[in-house]
């Protein structure tokens, strides 16, 4: 390795050499705090507000009509970086309200130990049924405690409006039939 | 303008660059040849031409010639021969290359077309491509992408067309999907000679459907899955079972009979999901038979064997060869070998050096049914061809194993090793079977299984690696897709290790390994390689064989030799 050029160390000023004008720095700061308001919060009895656009636990939603939104394409499964994502795609049963819809997740899994709560899932869903909600904390005994299932995310994810209702437009459409014929 | 470089060989000019192509090629595909993509949907290398979706549009131009006295017209400015263009785009698929044929894909009218076409098709088109289980592999995904305006002017309501209809057992329909451009018509018409697909109705109402009262139930259906360029048709098989992007594409060989067709394996983490044809022009073009695309069932199939059994007893494969070479070594000379027409020319080498290391009779179970003159031969064994190569047998076998039979009565044979084959299907009687210690490997349970003295599981062909010869003696690859069961050891491994253990030669159980020895051994055979088989398969010479009355008939890509 090739030698650095020393850095010439300047001698201490006599202010410098008495140390006082540090502690005195140090001692206004923690005066200050002395009389500011308290932000400490007495975790988990008190919990922060958190900023909108907050990325936690990942989650599926139900529509306002409590279908379920995940048409299971597995975009997720490949997008996310982690490899968390694990989905057993199926098809929906012909009698089933939502049979026109089709396809739908049979098992859908996120291990939250390797997640990293980086929001690609939610980002490239194209059908807005996986979202990063306000949830942080996930704690578990065992490695399997850790990994959510597909009750667990609907549990967890709950209803989120929808302005599109995409798929009752389609139902609609295919009722209704075409315009003439 | 150069000359042609040879007599079959056409000049033509693609965005300014000169190619030779065969004369009969058509502008996409001699685009194709200097690497220029002209994107299409009904045209397919293997269908007639139909020229109904309009993707492929192309400026077309000849170079211009005085009308009067046939002199070309040079161009003052440039010095070079005049083009005169046609002034309208024409459809590439359709025009067949001339010589002197100029071509231009990227002017600004042509990317206008494409735009315009891919708008027209996006009309009516649901864009449901989170369900579809075309997305990944759609032709209409990709050329929106490459091709497209990128954003959509419709506002007006969507046709709405039937959904989900079952053309027949293995085929979904999803007709608003459909792009009408009927490639898969032609097929069913051109090639599975089951004329049962059709348009009905006009204009952005029309709508594809079976005859009535007809189902798109033969043996090829799969196919117009394959090459329906949308999601419209759909394998009701693979329907919602795994997105393509996630599987692994392995080469393999469909092993369902003599013909070979290629194969491709689509795999997620030691799964199989589905198997399609792969091109080869000289055996099965890009077609193979609903029936071989099912074959990964057997994989996972309830009655596989998992766990080696010695006296009844589970075991391991290991303990289970050394048992069977205890078992085979004293009996040397009062062994017989049932080879099999499924194994690959590989394994059929070792059995053979088997067979004569433990101065064993070697048989093969001839395995027939019809064929159907197409991609199912009447051999319904995929590798007869290579133990006559290898020497495993000299004739072509029988359905019944007569002479081994006669052998055990009369207490020439105490142990019977079978590759995979039942020896009760095979005629043997179980009085015959009890006089003999059976040592069985095999994939699947049997009634030889069930008697046998030791069981080794083996892999199927998915699972292995080696090569196969087909009907026209060709030689050809196949690749592991998949790993085997924990309990089950692969057939080349098992072969070796029995094969070294009852103190014949040992070869690692690599194919390529074997090969220098093979390709030495073997006068057919000379000079080959494992990893100098081309992909598409490597021709061998059959003569020494062609008095044999091999079973097959005509089919794709192959006449039967003519009966002496
Ligand atoms: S937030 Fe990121 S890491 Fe977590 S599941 Fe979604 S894509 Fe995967
Ligand atoms: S959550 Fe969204 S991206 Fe993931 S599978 Fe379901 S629909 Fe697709
Ligand atoms: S179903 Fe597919 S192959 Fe058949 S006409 Fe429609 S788009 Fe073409
Ligand atoms: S590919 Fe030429 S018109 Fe369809």
């Amino acid at each position: 390795m090739a030698a650095g050029t020393p850095v010439p160390r300047e001698p201490l000023t006599f202010a410098e050499r008495t140390y006082l004008p540090q502690i005195l720095g140090g001692l206004k700061t923690t005066w200050r705090h002395l009389v500011t308001p308290k932000t400490t919060l007495e975790y988990p009895e008190q919990r922060p507000a958190l900023p909108p656009g907050y990325r936690g636990v990942p989650t599926l939603v139900r529509d306002p009509h409590g279908r379920e939104k995940c048409v299971s394409c597995q975009l997720c499964e490949f997008v996310c970086p982690p490899k968390a994502i694990r989905i057993t795609p199926g098809a929906i049963p012909a009698d089933a309200p939502t049979a026109h819809v089709e396809k739908a997740p049979q098992e859908f899994e996120i291990d939250m130990l390797r997640c990293i709560y980086c929001g690609m899932c939610q980002e490239v869903c194209p059908e807005e049924a996986i979202w990063l909600q306000n949830r942080y904390s996930t704690t578990g005994y065992t490695r399997e405690e850790m990994v959510n299932n597909k009750a667990r995310l609907y549990e967890l994810g709950g209803t989120l409006p929808d302005e599109h209702l995409k798929w009752d437009r389609k139902k609609a459409a295919e009722t209704a039939g075409n315009d003439r014929h | 303008m150069s000359a042609s470089p040879k007599p079959d060989l056409i000049t033509v000019n693609v965005d300014g660059r000169d190619v030779a192509v065969p004369k009969g090629t058509n502008v996409i595909e001699a685009a194709r040849l200097v690497g220029v993509d002209v994107p299409y949907y009904c045209y397919h290398p293997k269908l007639s031409i139909s020229g109904n979706c309009r993707m492929c549009l192309v400026e077309i131009g000849m170079p211009a010639v005085d009308p009067a006295t046939k002199a070309p017209i040079v161009d003052p400015g440039t010095g070079k021969q005049r083009i005169n263009w046609i002034p309208r785009p024409q459809i590439g698929c359709a025009t067949t290359a001339s010589p002197g044929l100029h071509v231009r894909t990227n002017t600004a009218q042509i990317k206008e077309c494409r735009e315009g076409v891919m708008e027209f098709l996006l009309v009516n088109h649901p864009l449901d491509c989170p369900i579809c289980d075309q997305a990944g592999e759609c032709k209409l995904q990709e050329q929106a992408t490459g091709y497209g305006r990128g954003y959509s002017r419709y506002i007006e309501a969507k046709n709405v067309k039937p959904k989900r209809t079952q053309l027949g057992p293995r085929v979904m329909l999803d007709d608003e999907r459909c792009i009408l451009c009927s490639r898969c018509i032609r097929f069913c018409k051109e090639v599975a000679k089951d004329d049962v697909l059709g348009f009905i109705d006009r204009g952005s109402y029309s709508t594809l459907t079976c005859y009535p009262g007809r189902q798109l139930t033969n043996n090829y259906s799969l196919n117009t899955v394959d090459i329906c360029p949308v999601g419209a048709l759909t394998s009701t098989d693979f329907r919602f079972k795994m997105r393509v992007w996630f599987l692994k594409q392995t080469d393999s060989i469909d092993p369902e009979s003599s013909v070979g067709a290629n194969t491709v394996v689509w795999s997620r983490e030691g799964v199989v999901y589905r198997i399609t044809p792969r091109r080869n022009d000289e055996v099965n073009d890009t077609w193979m038979a609903d029936s071989g695309r099912e074959l990964y069932k057997q994989n996972r199939a309830p009655d596989r064997l998992m766990v080696a059994r010695v006296e009844g007893q589970d075991s391991t494969p290991a303990a289970a060869l050394a048992a069977a070479a205890d078992l085979l070594k004293p009996a040397a000379g009062a062994v017989a070998v049932v080879g099999s027409g499924r194994s690959s020319i590989e394994e059929q080498f070792v059995t053979r050096r088997m067979a004569n290391a433990l101065g064993a009779g070697a048989f093969l179970v001839g395995r027939s049914d019809p064929g159907d003159g197409l991609l199912i031969s009447a051999d319904r064994n995929p590798n007869v061809r290579g133990a006559l190569v290898t020497g495993l047998v000299t004739n072509l076998p029988s359905e019944r194993l007569t002479q081994l039979g006669e052998w055990i009565d009369e207490g020439k044979v105490r142990c019977v090793v079978s590759v995979g084959e039942d020896l009760l299907a095979a005629g043997l009687t179980e009085a015959q079977l009890a006089r003999v210690a059976v040592v069985y490997l095999g994939t699947h349970a049997n009634a030889t299984s069930a008697i046998a003295r030791i069981v080794v599981p083996t892999f199927t062909v998915l699972e292995r690696t080696g090569s196969f010869v087909n009907q026209q003696f060709r030689l050809q690859k196949f690749f592991q897709a998949v790993p085997g069961p924990a309990g089950a050891i692969d057939d080349l491994t098992a072969l070796t290790r029995l094969l070294s253990s009852v103190e014949g030669e040992y070869f690692p159980p690599e194919p390529a390994a074997i090969w220098p020895e093979m390709a030495r051994a073997i006068d057919v055979l000379q000079g080959i390689t494992f990893a100098g088989i081309p992909a598409t398969g490597r021709l061998l010479d059959g003569s020494r064989w062609a008095g044999l009355p091999f079973p097959e008939g005509p089919g794709l890509h192959f006449q039967p030799a003519a009966k002496p």
